[in-house]
């Protein structure tokens, strides 16, 4: 009885719905590789499939760039929940990695003082969403693209007025980037315990320990806790929880300052590494933004969205592997098609549900598959705020 | 004053695609549909309208006997490519009653991916640039004129394509559309209240798949505006313009004038700010380097501000995000 409980069960039938997504997104994606390049893609595709767990180098890179993926994947998540579409964690990314690396290089702090600062940077960048979104009824997503660029123009004008952060003042030839760490302060490098050598890959180190201690904190805010209960309640139906006593706008504030706190770290993980330096660049970073597939693919669950940035960056390295016979955007087409899959998830779990479950078994399940939610759908909540005034 | 005219030039040539793309917007959230892929439609339509250039200008001689019907074919190329683009978030959002930013999100994603992987394809490895055949400009000797430099010739020729009298005359097209037609109204008030408008006999699936369509048409020319405007090539980006132009949308209350308002403002802050270096009553800030971050962070600062002033008074289209379900009150 047990067992069929948990087959049953709520996130179960999401995480069917994930992988039945996944399937089919690789089918297509093997269809493109065919389309692009016919006789190479057998290889390719075995390439795309296998090349994370090919050699313990390839591993350990799925391992680094999955660290911050999760952390921007739950920033997008824990916004999710309470009913908002973060799509500016690109923007709290970047100014998280910009506060981490002022603190490493300007001023000489160790790694845990940066990461936290990270936070506060990614912090104060969700601020500005949450609060327009509480006070003005701008909505957070226009917010959000504002503030993404507004982020990205202010950490470069930073950066290049600060004396000693650029790479030429410690001597190397480039000019558009930050220096590198192991130069400038090797004592801001998150600590590698030994891992490099296990793995024998210089990408290696606790950053992914981090971010999965951190998606269980999130996970037990959010399912465990009074303000976790609050801020889904909001999500679900801000009209609801303010009748109820609950603070909407509070919560909508203290949500994105959350989520822009996750993404900062994200940020902070990514360049305290030691191996990337911060290019002064006029486009925004990729990395905040996809996030978004992985906090979707994930159901906006704290958990699942370590897996997920684990498949995403797995099959990220793979697609590196693809070339030079591919293109590596092919990865982004087939993760694209996921996500796009992944929008009817609802429909998908109704029909899995069905498929599934026998009828006796509504009988002794509490919940029924139709009442079974799909993310907080966020931008309804505008309709409800129009007729507030 | 020769800056003023690159200036003034300048701004309508880049308020063109915000206009065109906002108004695209505009048609898909006044059917009730958040339309956030505009910045991937744009990006296939450019793509695929460059991709016709570039297979004119190497196949045919028409850069040479009539090089703006050569221009107009792209234009129709990129409106059609955006449409049936957009039938994608038509289909997952009305069709499947998908969460509408979710599907939206995924061909953002999948547009670049999508117009890097063809352009590598059809140019071969490495060839990520579409260069734009350079007959594809307005000058003065299209229209048989003596070239001078005044002010007034600097100013309608220094930048000028076909995109941009389509532009006014699609804007012409969408206000009347929009409030003198029956479709216009139909149009709406499934954006409003969709019940109401079926309980009279409006197919609110099928105004919902027009107004999407309307709006892939439009930002597909859009993503063409902005690439003839940005430069020389193709890279597959626009650079973020399809989400300035929902802020300009919104900015223009989902009003074609407002709209019209709210995008020349922004391409004007834009283009000072990337003017910033040569505008002498501009304050330098000598004791900076690099300034002219500054100045870009401009427009956004200035539409973030304006958002809030204006807030109040906002008003979207009621139902829009959420998916029309027949059996729901």
């Amino acid at each position: 009885m047990k067992f069929k409980r948990i087959f049953y069960s709520n996130g179960f039938i999401s995480l069917l719905a994930s992988i039945v997504s996944i399937c089919f997104g690789l089918l297509l994606g093997f269809i493109l590789l065919f389309c692009f390049n016919a006789p190479f893609a057998l290889s390719g595709f075995k390439a795309l499939i296998t090349a994370g767990f090919r050699s313990s180098d390839k591993f350990a890179k799925v391992l680094y760039q999955a660290a911050p993926l999760v952390m921007t994947g739950l920033s997008v998540a824990f916004a999710f929940k309470t009913g908002l579409f973060n799509i500016g964690a690109t923007g709290q990314y970047t100014v998280g990695a910009a506060f981490a690396l002022i603190g490493a290089i300007e001023f000489q702090l160790p790694w845990y003082v940066c990461l936290v600062l990270a936070m506060i940077g990614g912090a104060i960048w969700g601020v500005f969403p949450g609060l327009f979104k509480a006070l003005f009824n701008v909505h957070e997503v226009i917010t959000s693209i504002m503030f993404n660029w507004i982020g990205l123009f202010a950490v470069n004008l930073t950066i290049v007025n600060l004396s000693q952060m650029l790479a030429k003042h410690w001597g190397f030839a480039q000019m558009d980037r930050t220096a590198p760490l192991s130069t400038a302060n090797p004592s801001a490098i998150l600590p590698k315990l030994g891992l490099d050598t296990l793995l024998q890959s210089n990408y290696m180190n606790i950053g992914i320990f981090i971010a999965i201690i951190i998606a269980i904190i999130m996970y037990i805010v959010l399912n465990k806790t009074v303000f976790g209960y609050e801020l889904k309640a909001c999500g679900y139906n801000r009209n609801a929880s303010e009748y109820a006593g609950i603070s909407a706008k509070r919560n909508i504030i203290l949500s994105m300052v959350i989520s822009g706190a996750l993404a900062g770290v994200g940020g902070g993980l990514y360049y305290l590494a030691g191996t990337g330096q911060y290019s002064l660049a006029k486009t925004l970073v990729a990395m905040g933004f996809n996030g978004i597939p992985v906090a979707l693919l994930a159901s906006s669950d704290p958990i699942g969205t370590v897996f997920s940035a684990l498949f995403i960056s797995y099959i990220q390295v793979g697609g590196d592997a693809m070339q030079p016979e591919f293109v590596r955007e092919i990865i982004d087409i087939i993760i694209s098609e996921i996500i796009y899959l992944s929008a009817f998830s609802l429909l998908m779990r109704n029909i899995l549900g069905k498929w599934i479950r026998p009828k006796e078994a509504f009988a002794d399940d509490d919940t029924p598959v139709a009442a079974i939610e799909a993310p907080p759908g966020n931008l309804e909540s505008i309709e409800s705020e129009v007729s507030d005034q | 004053m020769k800056v003023l005219a690159d200036i003034l030039s300048a701004t309508i040539l880049f308020s063109v695609p915000l206009l065109l793309v906002a108004l695209g917007g505009m048609f898909s959230e006044r059917s009730g549909i958040i339309n956030i892929a505009l910045e991937g439609i744009m990006i296939i339509g450019a793509l695929i309208a460059c991709l016709t250039l570039r297979m004119l200008n190497l196949n045919t001689n028409i850069g040479e006997t009539a090089p703006q019907l050569g221009v107009l074919i792209a234009i129709v190329v990129a409106a059609a490519s955006g449409a049936v683009f957009s039938l994608l978030l038509a289909f997952a959002s009305v069709s499947l009653k998908a969460d509408q930013t979710i599907g939206g999100t995924a061909l953002n994603m999948m547009a670049p991916a999508v117009a890097i992987a063809l352009t590598w394809a059809v140019q071969g490895q490495g060839q990520t640039n579409i260069i734009i055949p350079t007959w594809a400009r307005i000058t003065q000797e299209t229209f048989g004129i003596v070239e001078k430099d005044t002010f007034i010739q600097n100013f309608l020729f220094k930048s000028f394509y076909l995109t941009t009298p389509v532009a006014v005359l699609l804007f012409i097209a969408a206000v009347i559309i929009l409030y003198r037609t029956r479709f216009g109204l139909r149009l709406r008030a499934c954006g409003e209240h969709p019940q109401a408008a079926d309980s009279v006999g409006i197919n609110v699936y099928r105004m919902r798949y027009s107004g999407v369509t309307i709006s892939g048409i439009l930002a597909g020319i859009g993503g063409l505006a902005y690439t003839v405007a940005a430069g020389s090539t193709f890279q597959s980006s626009v650079a973020g313009y399809g989400f300035l132009a929902l802020a300009v949308m919104i900015f223009g209350n989902w009003k074609p004038w407002n709209i019209l308002g709210a995008s020349l403002f922004f391409a004007l802050f834009k283009i000072i700010g990337s003017y910033s270096s040569s505008l002498p009553f501009l304050p330098s800030f000598d004791n900076l380097n690099q300034s002219e971050y500054l100045y870009l962070m401009v427009p956004y600062v200035v539409t973030m501000i304006v958002l809030i002033l204006t807030s109040k008074k906002s008003r979207a289209p009621k139902s829009e995000g959420i998916p029309y379900d027949k059996g729901r009150r």
